[in-house]
């Protein structure tokens, strides 16, 4: 009762690295709360993860073993979780912002009338007070979001439904294992009990890797090169930080004739139009053909080692300089600073 | 042989928070919400083409559009009929005022009760809140199984619909039953154009609050023939227990809104050195701009 249970996924055979962020943040939410840190792990064979799951700190691992559970199924997944929850009421239950925890989360949310908030950047404990009822609650979950294509930042509580439920993205929270493990207990889930024939309804045919297409049109954030980048490999260096900031990476028509990036990815006249909350161009001139294309963008910097370059009169923040440089400054400093 | 589908598309009116240019943002560097166009939600019409597809594969199925919002959300219904749908239902009513996601899936769900589709089709997430979770929600008001983040309806295959969903790295693809909800991603094909005889047809559909507030928009023929009526469902519609609509039937609540700050105009220049940069990125992270 009143505890707090993080959803375990697993990929690979391994815990999936937001799992174990979830574990990490868990730990410093039942300190506060002075509550155990409990964890859910459902598939074929995942006792073997136990340890693991005791050196980040859950105190008890409810498993649900069952041959049938080898893949995610929306179905049998759910009413385990939904059972748990039933049986134990935590008071705080999170999940990981992936494509199984989004598909779980809201499904157990509805069946058990429960608050859900989708993809947290944040979560603290504090306290509220109703405004009309002058009614008081203590130690709630303020679930701190971005929300409206990331123009505001809303502070979402659950006041009166338990559990108060959350996912979270991967990477977003920090991931540290204990010194020393607790000296968990392991509790068992008597799947047979809980799903029934009907659950398996929806079957898996295939699954396979297939990379996803480009969609720079609906990313918030562009990561944009051009000519200056000079080279297909240095392209990475725009897939890295693309990659930490959660972006999506663009190209100057020079850089794609230059065989830098994909068509796909060309902004400007005769490419795409966009306008994301931040666009940084590293290594394009400014041409009208391509601002064009982005000159709408709520905020723009742009990256060059010509202090003349037009990109620069367009910019919120102009960077002078070699990209090759500045953008691995970059990533080391979200990195240092976004935890 | 093939059958006859009912179909419903869940779609919502949003505003278009993707395109936020300069000219949508306020004196103090945060976005003006109200100048914001309201636009019919990009996910929601990659949901609407995959049910036309069906549609065309299976003559005689019907595709109807349900959503749920105020008087001027009648315009998604227009639209759904633009690019080939046979109609829909805007489910208004004040008492759905303030409702979290819990609080739509279930006036949806009542609304689809009535309704009694075979597929339910919905965007996997509107950009207003990026939250993805109406969809499962209402498969789970309604006891139905749920296929989320769908990239292509392929078929039937001995009586059960093939679904390819797209997933974090990669693929999978699932048979299911009917009925059944699913979620459609926005790596599916885009939605057919607008389509010209159904533009000219369909455009004065109304609902009759619109005819009412006809004297307004003089523009309008007064009256539209009972063919071009556009239904509208309220609380008393539906039916089901009041307590579960709107705000009361929402567990969440927004304790606090903070207005994002973007930079003003005036362009800073910085050096390369990593001291400039970190500077620029703490400011980013801490404006939320980036994190
Ligand atoms: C009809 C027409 C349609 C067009 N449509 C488009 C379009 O849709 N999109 C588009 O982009 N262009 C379009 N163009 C082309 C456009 O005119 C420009 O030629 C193109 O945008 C230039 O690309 P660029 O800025 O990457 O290259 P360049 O103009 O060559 O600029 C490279 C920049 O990189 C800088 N640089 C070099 N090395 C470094 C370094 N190490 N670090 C930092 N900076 C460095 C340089 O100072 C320079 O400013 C069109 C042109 C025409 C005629």
């Amino acid at each position: 009762m009143d505890n707090i249970i993080i959803y375990i996924e697993t990929e690979g055979g391994k815990i999936s690295d937001v799992s174990l962020e979830l574990l990490t943040k868990g730990r410093t939410l039942a300190g506060e709360l002075s509550c155990k840190l409990e964890a859910l792990i459902i598939g074929s064979s995942v006792e073997q993860h136990t340890q693991e799951l005791f050196s980040y700190g859950a105190e008890t691992v409810y498993i649900a073993q069952d041959k049938r559970l080898e893949h995610y199924l929306t179905l049998p997944y759910s009413a385990i979780t939904i059972d748990l929850f039933k049986k134990e009421r935590p008071q705080i239950a999170l999940f990981g912002a992936t494509s199984i925890g989004r598909d779980l989360a809201p499904r157990v949310s509805s069946a058990l009338v429960s608050g859900l908030t989708a993809d947290c950047t944040s979560l603290e404990i504090g306290d509220h007070k109703e405004v009309k009822s002058g009614k008081e609650y203590r130690n709630l979950l303020y679930q701190i979001r971005p929300a409206f294509g990331g123009n505001i930042i809303a502070t979402i509580i659950n006041p009166d439904c338990r559990p108060q439920m959350a996912t979270v993205r991967e990477g977003v929270m920090k991931k540290e294992p204990l010194k020393t493990p607790v000296k968990g207990v392991v509790k068992v889930i008597e799947t047979k009990d809980i799903i029934k024939p009907e659950d398996f309804v929806v079957e898996i045919i295939e699954r396979h890797i297939e990379e996803r297409k480009i969609d720079i049109k609906g990313s918030p954030i562009i990561i944009a090169g051009g000519f200056g980048v000079g080279s297909k490999e240095n392209f990475n260096l725009l897939y890295e930080l693309a990659s930490v900031l959660g972006a999506e990476v663009g190209a100057s028509r020079a850089a794609v004739d230059a065989g830098f990036a994909e068509g796909a990815r060309q902004i400007g006249q005769t490419g795409i139009t966009v306008r994301p909350k931040l666009y940084i161009a590293a290594g394009i001139s400014g041409q009208i053909q391509h601002t064009a294309g982005m000159d709408q963008s709520a905020m723009i910097i742009s990256i060059n080692s010509d202090p003349n370059a037009p990109i620069h009169q367009i910019a919120d923040y102009a960077i002078i300089g070699d990209m090759n440089e500045i953008i691995p400054r970059m990533i080391k400093s979200y990195k240092l600073n976004s935890k | 042989m093939t059958k006859k589908l009912k179909i419903v598309v869940l779609a919502k009116q949003v505003p278009d928070t993707r395109n936020v240019g300069k000219n949508a943002m306020k004196e103090d560097g945060t976005v003006n919400r109200a100048a914001l166009p309201a636009i019919f939600n990009p996910e929601d019409m990659n949901a609407l083409e995959q049910a036309l597809r069906l549609k065309d594969s299976h003559p005689g199925s019907v595709v109807l559009l349900l959503t749920m919002g105020p008087a001027r959300a009648a315009e998604i219904i227009r639209e759904g009929y633009y690019r080939g749908a046979d109609g829909g239902v805007l489910l208004t009513d004040r008492k759905f005022a303030g409702a979290d996601t819990l609080a739509t899936s279930y006036a949806l769900a009542m609304a689809l009760k009535k309704m009694q589709p075979d597929i339910i089709i919905a965007g996997r997430q509107a950009i207003d809140g990026d939250t993805a979770q109406v969809g499962p929600q209402v498969a789970e008001k309604l006891s139905l199984p749920q296929v989320t983040y769908a990239e292509d309806i392929v078929g039937f295959e001995k009586n059960r619909l093939v679904v390819k969903r797209r997933l974090e790295r990669g693929v999978e693809s699932v048979r299911t039953p009917l009925p059944v909800v699913i979620t459609v991603h926005a790596t599916a094909p885009e939605c057919r154009p607008r389509n010209a005889k159904q533009l000219m047809r369909f455009k004065h559909a109304r609902t009759l609050t619109e005819e009412q507030d006809n004297e307004h928009n003089s523009y309008l023929p007064l009256v539209s023939p009972e063919s071009l009526r556009i239904p509208e469902w309220s609380v008393a519609d539906v039916g089901g227990e009041e307590s579960h609509y709107g705000l009361s039937g929402s567990p969440t609540k927004v304790k606090k809104i903070e207005n994002i700050v973007f930079q003003a105009k005036e362009s800073k220049r910085l050096t390369s050195s990593f001291e400039e940069i970190d500077m620029l990125m703490s400011e980013l992270i801490s404006s939320h701009t980036i994190g």
